[in-house]
């Protein structure tokens, strides 16, 4: 069966949509060996990922199982998750401040 | 498991048996061509160095070719040589012979002109290669596999489907004892912490944040920024939020597996499993670089579809998007869309790919061998030209 989004990692709490899904739409997601379902809360489109797990604001967000940024304020199950809402941790030549 | 390849001399298993001409210097690129062209079983390697530059990288051109003319995947090697060039071909035809393989030259000035030096390297190759053919593929483990990892034309699909399962294939390849080299720097900005953390120890991880500082430091010295502008707006728009999430998908292409080592360009690995290579990320420099490491299979996860292979290494392109598949019929060789279509899951793809890429070190040919799209290399070099 065609799958709507893909998740790349247990620990990832947001997936990636495979194609423009609708809000009211129920996507399935492709996870490693398993599938699992989430109902679409608003328009995520191609390559936008969305929450497959509640996320508040401060939580850390998963993709690949690794950290790829912070939310700045909550995004619930379903919803798009994107710039509006996740901020960077690596500021622009942090590694000098290290010295 | 394990594939068919080609026993050389020093102990290294080549997955094709070429004879490598190797062009010294720029100037020797034509007849370098031409040699090869009309020599079947011959492989021309060109580039656009070796003379008029710094030290250091007459030394890396050097270096460079020494690698490339011990390639496993070479039999024997021809070097042509315009004969005024900074690189001393004595050295380089001398360190290629101390891995047992025959070496000859060509020296272009010596020869007088480029017809009869054509001539003479035919001549040449012509019994090389007749030499080469009686050497059989015989079994081999999978731990004789160097596989070079490349991604690249990248479009939504690579991040999310071809580059995590050629890790997932990657992580076979270590698992049964081989090696994979992981380089491409420019891709870790910006996940380069999160890199460092499959890092075997301490060694390792400064190493890899060495590369990374040194990339980024040449490019801020000509006031340049990698980092800042990263994602693009394109890729914003695309939907990757973050730098790390960016170089994430990049770097999945290696897989979850312990980074052994630390290695600048083109320096054959010592240690077994994924290990990381200093490298740009544009495929005439980065595919030399890990042919010069002893890649005897290089993996390219391509969303867009890019179509450089390379002389004498297959290299194997892997896309997910249909698309491309599709369209770009002569350029493409696994296709991994099947996980978005939903008949196969990403650890099946990925095991899928790693049981198709024995297959093509085993003699099936990559599409990029088929169509010849193999003449635009180059060796990386970092100083002025004068």
């Amino acid at each position: 069966m065609k799958i709507d989004a893909i998740g790349l990692h247990e620990k990832d709490n947001v997936a990636t949509a495979l194609r423009d899904i609708p809000a009211g739409e129920e996507a399935l997601v492709g996870l490693l060996d398993t599938t699992l379902k989430v109902l679409i809360h608003e328009a995520i489109p191609y390559g936008h990922k969305f929450a497959v797990k509640g996320i508040v604001k401060g939580d850390e967000i998963f993709k690949y199982g690794e950290v790829i940024g912070r939310a700045t304020s909550d995004i619930p199950l379903g919803t798009h998750a994107h710039i509006q809402n996740i901020e960077s941790l690596r500021c622009r030549g942090d590694w000098e401040k290290k010295g | 498991m394990e594939f068919k390849g080609f026993k050389r001399r020093d102990g290294s298993t080549g997955t094709r048996n070429y004879v490598g001409v190797l062009s010294t210097v720029v100037c020797a690129n034509e007849v370098t061509s031409r040699i090869a062209s009309q020599v079947n079983g011959a492989a021309a390697f060109m580039h656009h160095q070796g003379c008029c530059q710094m030290p250091m990288d007459v030394t890396r051109v050097t270096q460079t070719l020494i690698g490339l003319g011990r390639n496993p995947n070479l039999s024997s090697v021809l070097l042509v040589s315009l004969g005024c060039e900074s690189v001393v071909l004595q050295e380089v035809a001398d360190a290629i012979s101390e891995s047992d393989k025959p070496v000859e030259t060509v020296v272009i000035q010596e020869v007088g002109g480029a017809a009869q030096s054509v001539a003479r390297g035919q001549l040449l190759a012509q019994e090389m290669v007749r030499e080469a053919s009686g050497i059989p593929r015989v079994s081999c483990p999978v731990s004789d596999l160097v596989l070079g990892l490349k991604c690249g034309s990248s479009d939504t699909t690579q991040g999310l489907v071809s580059n995590p399962a050629l890790g997932i294939a990657s992580d076979l390849v270590v698992g049964a004892g081989g090696t994979s080299i992981l380089g491409e720097v420019t891709e870790f900005i910006g996940a380069e912490h999160l890199l460092v953390k499959h890092a075997k120890d301490e060694t390792v991880a400064n190493g890899i944040l060495e590369l990374v500082k040194r990339m980024e430091s040449r490019v801020m010295a000509v006031g340049c920024d990698m980092r800042g502008g990263q994602p693009t707006g394109g890729n914003i728009k695309g939907g990757i939020t973050t730098i790390e999430e960016k170089s994430l998908g990049a770097i999945a292409k290696a897989g979850s597996a312990s980074i052994e080592a630390v290695y600048e360009y083109g320096v054959r690995p010592e240690a077994k499993g994924l290990v990381v290579m200093d490298s740009p990320g544009r495929e005439p420099e980065i595919l030399t670089g890990l042919a010069a490491a002893g890649s005897n299979l290089i993996a390219f996860s391509t969303g867009r579809g890019a179509p450089q292979g390379f002389p004498f290494v297959p290299v194997a392109k892997i896309t997910g998007n249909e698309r491309t598949w599709k369209t770009l019929r002569d350029h493409m060789d696994i296709y991994v869309g099947t996980v978005l279509e939903g008949t196969e899951s990403l650890p099946e793809a990925g095991r899928r790919i790693f049981k198709e890429l024995l297959e093509f070190a085993s003699g099936k040919l990559t599409k990029a061998e088929i169509s010849g799209y193999t003449d635009s290399m180059d060796i990386y070099v970092v100083g002025p030209v004068i």
